[in-house]
């Protein structure tokens, strides 16, 4: 039976009811009176040297008040990387400085020149008309190989060369996996691109300045998932300002996908500008913009090899990849491709030796950074594209051979240095099995065929790591943060609840599910229980949502928070009843002590704790409001099989879902119908990777695919309706609700099912192909088909 | 600077605006209509679908002036009378057809003109007809069953869980 409240229950969002009505307040809906408006002179070429930047013409123009460029922020710090990687010879990565306006060069197409901040935009924008560049043109590096070949342009002239690092994981490993490899009963051996995207939420950038001459206080109002790592990052190593005289708002967020974690040059410049004007300034991107300026995704290509004993059993996996930095590191990129990426590796399987290889390198692109999954799915990609492609030439069947070699045994320590606590992969395949009818796959088939269709099933596991993350555990990784959350319980006298905390919801639905597990814990209904987030001066402190962490790393906080709150409301309901505190029971929002029929609202005791007329003062402080850090053991192991079925029309190509199931195991679930709809919406992001999305960038490094003209976002008729099953649960063992997170399952496991549905299609109609490169845009398909 | 005037929600709207003002920049910074949302500058998203006498308009693809003198519906002017959600909303929150809610208005809005061009869409008449509408969260499946659902359909029957 589903609950209607509390924990389990698919609650419906209140959230929803501003959004649907038109009362969302997002970035862009925030005006702030006197207002000008800055609009951002970006490069045309991916490469260049600025020799002059006249701004004299444009200065004169009507309602100009002052135009930027990069040597107004010589006094300031650059953008800085939160993640410091050490390569396989133990030298730091090379570290670029990252300017907030250009200087000296342009190292991107979009890599912002000058700042004209004017009256109105239209005013800003004809202006930008008239400032004189001259700027010599460079070559460009855009392909990594060529980028790293000896003599190769430098896209950071002061850098040795265009290499960040060269990461070797596990190092000790290494030459342990290559003799493995060496005396493989099988090799297979499969090189892929894992092909750049566009996060595209589908809210633009904003960012809105204020500063106050009188108080000294500044505001950025800004499209972040984490405003408290922006206050910290521009606050700390930007602009220097310090945390109290830095208030950093994030309101409704239109969507995040990882895009709105990092710090961006167009936030600090706003704050900068708002002082430097005296005027609250404001930014929104254009669509246009946000593909020239948002940190874009994956960009990796790789060689994995899978080494099997004769019985089949995975021995060894060596991965080579180059990874893609773009021109600047943005804020985590240099995690994404090594701890993100290398320690999921193991994927579900026993296999004892692994060493991944990976060289990260700079071009003429925009920067790379985390888009949900983050590493992750290129790890899975790779790893469950190799199984299927070792299946087909050892004739076995690729479910048979996933399940031969599946991790059975928890707590199990893989050779990629983490330990999965829990998990039962048997259980989610043989639910797949049972939920995407994998029997009657073959008379599917047939019916395609009779219609003249290929017709191919393609299945894959996955497992990530969330929740993150232990902060002793990535400050020795090179984690420049703590990666805890917080949370504030304020009780009020009446009995309502206010929780400060410090993730940040742009789509997951906190506002709903968080008070779910109050009102639980609390036994009260969870009308009385409100969230507030987003805003620097009203939560304590928090690290932000990503890497499907609210709820494992905040939620774990707000959980310890109401612990203490029932802690001290006992003594307080104790003290009313005369009773031993041990002796008090709260159940159904009173307090009752036990074996006795005696009771106290949760509105009486709260109520005293605020006129504290008969109350213990000797023992304990007047008022009810408690804080918690939570610093997670360990990442939380969600796991899943997924299962697509395809139809490709061999005439053209063409490939269409016919249906795709996600079996996924989230531990324990706070709302159903929220975790159904995360997992949705990461299926079509996975399924526009396999099939439709590509940033393409042409050998002088223009980007070719910078509006939705260009760039195939996946549409409403370009999925079907998906069968999602989440029964299978292990709970988190060291996080007090035993979740896991489920915010970028959807992305990270459904890109090899769609691929290898694809080339089971192929096969299936005699057609020699093991592998095509993603996008599978008919062309592609077509050329291998025929090829 | 030209007058521009129309009806927004049933109320007289007046202002001043350039000729190359777009109507959604006119409802939301001279109107304070937020609600209707801008998301790209190539007329593909639909986070900013409008009605403009009584038809599906991306408001980022018509002037303001080009309005003048029309009946213009909003997101904002949706909801019943009593404040309560419309048929189509309620749908939306019943079958969580929305997470972050920037493509939401848009969506209702198109959902409120198929509806009334076809009442019964078939699953696959709601897909083609969102074509212009971009979500980056739903993937679409809780849209669908949204629309279907405030047509009167049997959502469980049509589509899985
Ligand atoms: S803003 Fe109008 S279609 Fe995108
Ligand atoms: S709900 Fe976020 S874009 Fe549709």
């Amino acid at each position: 039976m589903p609950k209607d409240g509390g924990i389990g229950a698919s609650t419906k969002r209140r959230e929803d009811v501003r959004f649907l009505t038109g009362a969302g307040n997002y970035t862009d809906d925030i005006n702030v009176r006197g207002q000008a408006y800055v609009h951002f002179l970006r490069s045309d070429v991916a490469h260049g040297r600025i020799n002059g930047i006249d701004t004299g013409a444009a200065e004169a123009m009507p309602g100009v008040v002052r135009i930027f460029t990069g040597a107004d922020f010589e006094g300031v710090g650059g953008l800085p990387c939160g993640w410091l990687v050490t390569d396989r010879f133990g030298q730091p990565m090379q570290e670029p400085p990252h300017p907030v306006l250009a200087q000296g060069k342009v190292r991107h197409v979009g890599d912002p020149i000058c700042a004209v901040v004017a009256d109105t935009l239209e005013q800003a924008r004809d202006a930008a008309e008239a400032i004189v560049l001259d700027i010599e043109e460079l070559p460009a590096v855009v392909d990594m190989k060529a980028a790293l070949a000896e003599g190769a342009t430098k896209v950071h002239d002061d850098l040795k060369s265009n290499l960040c690092y060269d990461w070797g994981f596990v190092e000790e490993n290494r030459e342990a996996v290559d003799k493995a490899i060496k005396e493989a009963a099988h090799v297979t051996t499969l090189e892929l691109v894992n092909q750049r995207l566009v996060a595209n939420p589908m809210e633009p950038r904003v960012a809105v300045g204020e500063y106050n001459r009188g108080t000294g206080d500044h505001t950025l109002y800004t499209t972040s998932q984490n405003p408290h790592v922006i206050r910290l990052l521009m606050g700390a190593f930007v602009l220097g300002i310090p945390e109290h005289k830095l208030r950093v708002v994030a309101p409704d967020v239109g969507g995040g996908f990882g895009s709105k974690i990092f710090h961006y040059a167009e936030e600090a410049f706003c704050t900068f500008a708002a002082k430097a004007c005296n005027r609250p300034v404001k930014w929104t991107a254009s669509r246009s913009e946000a593909f020239l300026s948002d940190a874009q995704g994956r960009d990796h290509v790789t060689k994995i090899e899978l080494a099997l004993d004769k019985d089949n059993n995975f021995t060894a996996i060596r991965t080579d990849t180059l990874a893609n930095m773009g021109a600047y590191l943005s804020t985590f990129s240099t995690s994404v491709p090594t701890w993100l990426h290398g320690v999921l590796m193991a994927g579900n399987y026993k296999t004892p030796l692994i060493y991944v290889n990976v060289r990260a390198v700079f071009t003429n692109t925009v920067p790379v950074d985390a888009y949900r999954g983050a590493g992750r799915p290129e790890a899975t990609f790779q790893l469950e594209r190799v199984i299927d492609k070792a299946a087909r030439e050892l004739g076995v069947d690729p479910i048979a051979l996933r399940r031969q070699n599946f991790i059975t045994e928890f707590p199990y320590a893989t050779p990629v240095a983490v330990e999965y606590d829990t998990g039962d992969y048997v259980a989610t395949m043989d639910k797949l099995e049972e939920v995407a009818d994998l029997t009657g796959f073959a008379a599917r088939r047939k019916a395609s065929e009779a219609k003249g269709m290929l017709r191919g099933l393609g299945v894959n596991c996955y497992i990530e790591a969330c929740g993150i993350a232990p902060s002793n555990l990535v400050g020795q990784l090179g984690a420049r943060a703590g990666l805890y959350d917080a949370a504030t319980v304020r009780v009020n006298a009446t009995g309502s609840i206010s929780v400060m905390v410090g993730a940040h919801s742009h789509g997951q639905g906190h506002e709903t599910t968080f008070p779910q597990v109050v009102a639980e814990m609390l036994g009260i209904d969870a009308s009385q229980v409100e969230i507030v987030h987003g805003d620097t001066s009203k939560i304590p402190f928090g690290m932000g949502t990503y890497g499907s962490r609210s709820l494992a790393v905040c939620g774990s906080a707000m959980v310890r928070a109401t612990e203490k709150i029932i802690n001290k409301a006992k003594k307080i309901a104790a003290h009313l009843m005369e009773a031993s505190e041990a002796d008090i029971e709260l159940k159904d929002g009173a307090f009752s002590v036990a074996g006795t029929d005696k009771s106290v609202a949760w509105g009486d005791v709260t109520l005293a704790a605020y006129v504290p007329h008969n109350y213990p003062l000797e023992d304990i402080e007047p008022g009810l409001e408690e804080t918690a850090f939570y610093d997670p053991a360990n990442f939380t192991y969600p796991s899943g099989a997924y299962a697509c079925e395809v139809e490709v029309d061999p005439e053209t190509g063409k490939v269409t879902i016919e249906s795709f199931t996600a079996v996924d195991d989230f531990g324990n679930i706070i709302n159903p119908m929220i975790v159904d709809g995360q997992v949705h919406g990461g299926i079509a992001q996975g399924i526009g990777q396999a099939l439709l999305e590509h940033c393409v960038y042409d050998d002088n490094g223009q980007l070719q695919s910078a509006s939705y003209m260009d760039y195939a976002m996946p549409r409403a008729d370009d999925v079907p309706f998906y069968a999602v099953d989440h029964s299978c649960k292990t709970p988190c063992t060291h996080n007090p609700l035993g979740v896991k997170g489920c915010g970028e399952a959807g992305a990270i496991g459904s890109p090899p099912s769609v691929v290898n549905a694809v080339i089971d299609a192929l096969q299936s109609g005699g057609k020699n192909v093991t592998h095509i490169d993603m996008p599978l845009s008919p062309s592609r398909v077509w050329a291998a088909m025929n090829g | 600077m030209t007058q521009v005037s129309m009806t927004v929600n049933g109320k007289a709207a007046r202002g001043d605006v350039e000729g190359r003002t777009l109507l959604s920049t006119f409802l939301r910074d001279q109107l304070g209509l937020t609600g209707t949302h801008v998301g790209c500058d190539t007329s593909q998203c639909g986070a900013c679908v409008v009605h403009v006498d009584g038809k599906a308009v991306k408001s980022c693809t018509i002037f303001a002036l080009e309005a003048e003198g029309a009946e213009v519906a909003t997101i904002e002017g949706q909801a019943n009378a009593d404040g309560s959600l419309n048929v189509i909303q309620q749908a939306f929150q019943d079958h969580h057809g929305l997470q972050c809610g920037f493509c939401t208005p848009g969506m209702v809005m198109s959902a409120a003109a198929l509806l009334k061009e076809n009442p019964k869409p078939s699953e696959a008449e709601v897909r083609d007809y969102l074509e212009g509408n971009l979500c980056r969260c739903t993937g679409y499946h809780n849209i669908v069953k949204a629309i279907l659902a405030a047509s009167g359909q049997d959502v469980g029957a049509i589509a899985a869980e």
